[in-house]
């Protein structure tokens, strides 16, 4: 402290705080805080809240252990796609192809094991490997080509679709096929009863997903390092990230991860249809949102897609019931996706 | 005594414009050194070199004595070289712990670490915790929170201490005070000199001449790609220091290196 210039000497009888803020800790401010340090509070309350205002509306046919099940089981594929999704999402990227990857790989499953005879355990795992060929596709295009994540897959997208339709024939490998031949690529349409509730294999699955990543994404390096890439890609690179080989790892992930909600897609519809899912991408995105990650990447808990994905589920039962026209679910689904947005935003600005 | 880093003759091209030209470059041992030039002298171009974000077409680089060819800068990080960019390279919404050890963390021994490859955060947080202690920097609330809820002046200490606490040979900081204000930057000057007197030596590029005469040790002139001189602050005051950058002084004949 001796060596100052003599121009800072002034400084020693200075105020030694930096600076000093009126600060008005209104409740507001406090709630900003507490979502800000919490992002899937909001999305565990909108579940809440609305459960409860159906519960109230439709009455306890809506709140009933059977159909409380019933709306997992509607939302478990968006789910699955929503926490692939969500990864992507996290690096502050899109992926529009992630349905497309489904229903390809749900049918490359089908062909192989339905109509070429190969063992479905081999068949599933030429799908998951085919799953992660497509993500890293999509990871090359955007951190060797750079381009981005959107253009990547609106482009690949349509590639993805085509292949489908070309190897399915725009024909769906029926039910009765799938029992004679594969079984096992319906694995998880089977289900557990417990009072009342009907647990399929495919919720359960949808719940490991979920835990699995939250624990990769939050428990491991890797996990940080996606949350970094998305936070400050520059910055990121800078601080030692190998944020190309990150990037292309998380993109290869999200395709395994959709691969495997194609094999669950044939338990929960039935059949392989190469036209099912096809507003699949948009309702993943909407679940992400709706559960408050944030489209700038970096921010918001892979949980809150799954909440998302419940509170999307949630209306559209509970409005049904209550009786309204499919139209205003669609309304309200709108709505939903703006003021999540919005909520993000505000959260956002939070200040120190 | 063997330089820490030593540049000889390094040159690097881009296209028709020559970014450094047959430079040298010297840090020795527990020196703060300081490189001053004019905007476009080619200063972060020297540093970039040494720290392998670019690699130069022509020269050697030596650290320690043993010559080196870094192929970027998170190899030159394996060997013990530090930088605190201008920009902090920091992530806003990760807290001070998780930014310590971006990309150098810490696992947990045994199985949970090894094949279920969890972070040991407890083990993150008290290091860190311990290393802003030892700068006089613990008075961030915690070492939970995220950065962006730092002040610049406590960023920049976050950025600083990061970079002492994993040095061995020596640190670079880019503008350290550029972006701060009266007290902020002295606060930043007493950590770039306790961490000389830890013993790890720092190249400090800066614009800030009365910073720059109040902590270097020598101070590298560098003009038109190469360096022009190095000078003892004591012997020289900041004006003839920017005559000299400026070239609107001739250069005193000795090297003093």
């Amino acid at each position: 402290m001796t060596t100052k210039p003599g121009y800072e000497q002034v400084l020693d009888g200075s105020d030694t705080q930096v600076a000093r803020f009126e600060t008005r800790h209104t409740l507001l401010k406090r709630v900003q805080h507490i979502l800000h340090n919490n992002p899937t509070f909001v999305p565990v309350i909108v579940l809440i809240l609305s459960l409860a205002v159906f519960w109230i509306i439709a009455g306890g046919r809506f709140f009933s252990a059977f159909n409380l099940s019933l709306i997992m089981q509607q939302v478990s594929i968006i789910g699955i796609l929503a926490a692939a999704q969500s990864l992507i999402i996290i690096t502050a990227g899109i992926d529009l192809s992630v349905a497309a990857i489904m229903i390809l790989m749900s049918v490359i499953m089908g062909n192989l094991a339905v109509h070429m005879g190969v063992p479905a355990p081999i068949a599933i795992i030429v799908g998951c490997a085919g799953g992660m060929l497509a993500g890293a596709m999509n990871g090359l295009l955007i951190t060797k080509i750079k381009l981005p994540p959107f253009i990547t897959t609106l482009g690949t997208w349509s590639i993805f679709f085509a292949l489908n339709l070309w190897l399915s024939g725009a024909q769906s490998i029926r039910s009765q096929d799938i029992d004679e031949h594969a079984g096992l690529l319906k694995f998880f349409g089977n289900a557990v009863n417990i009072g009342g509730a009907r647990i399929t294999f495919g919720v359960i699955l949808m719940i490991l997903i979920f835990i699995v990543l939250w624990y990769m994404l939050n428990k491991t390096a890797w996990g940080r390092h996606v949350y970094a890439i998305g936070d400050d890609m520059e910055a990121a690179e800078m601080s030692g990230i190998r944020t190309e080989r990150t990037l292309v790892s998380v993109y290869m992930l999200a395709g395994l991860v959709c691969a495997i909600a194609g094999w669950a897609s044939i338990g929960r519809v039935g059949s392989i249809s190469p036209q099912s899912f096809y507003e699949g991408n948009l309702q993943s995105i909407t679940a992400v949102v709706i559960g408050g990650i944030s489209l700038f990447g970096g921010r918001g808990s892979i949980m809150g897609a799954l909440f998302g994905a419940l509170i999307v589920g949630v209306f559209q039962s509970g409005l049904r019931m209550a009786g309204v026209d499919v139209l205003w679910q669609v309304f309200a689904i709108g709505w939903l996706i703006i003021i999540a947005v919005a909520i993000d935003q505000w959260i956002r600005r939070v200040s120190a | 005594m063997t330089p820490v880093v030593q540049a000889k003759g390094v040159v690097k091209r881009y296209g028709h414009v020559t970014a450094i030209d047959h430079s040298d470059f010297e840090l020795l041992p527990g020196e703060i050194l300081a490189v001053i030039g004019d905007n476009g002298a080619g200063k972060s171009s020297i540093v970039k070199a040494i720290c392998g974000a670019t690699s130069p077409d022509a020269g050697e680089i030596l650290i320690e004595g043993k010559q080196v060819n870094f192929s970027s800068p998170i190899e030159a990080r394996e060997l013990g070289i530090e930088i605190v960019y201008q920009n902090l390279a920091l992530s806003p919404a990760l807290s001070i712990a998780d930014n310590m050890f971006t990309g150098r963390e810490l696992r947990k021994p045994g199985f949970l670490g090894k094949y279920l490859r969890m972070l040991d955060k407890q083990a993150m947080e008290r290091f860190a915790r311990e290393k802003l202690t030892e700068l006089g920097l613990m008075t961030v609330q915690s070492i939970k929170q995220p950065v962006e809820t730092l002040s610049g002046g406590q960023r920049q200490g976050v950025a600083v201490a990061r970079a002492a606490a994993f040095a061995t040979k020596f640190i670079i900081m880019d503008e350290p005070t550029a972006a701060l204000g009266v007290k902020e930057s002295r606060k930043v000057l007493e950590l770039i000199k306790d961490v000389r007197a830890r013993g790890i030596p720092i190249i400090l590029i800066s614009h800030n001449m009365p910073h720059v005469f109040e902590v270097a040790d020598r101070i590298h002139i560098h003009r038109l790609g190469k360096r022009l001189c190095t000078i003892n602050p004591k012997d020289y005051t900041m004006s003839d220091a920017v005559a000299f950058m400026t070239g609107a002084k001739e250069p005193p004949a000795q090297d003093a290196a």
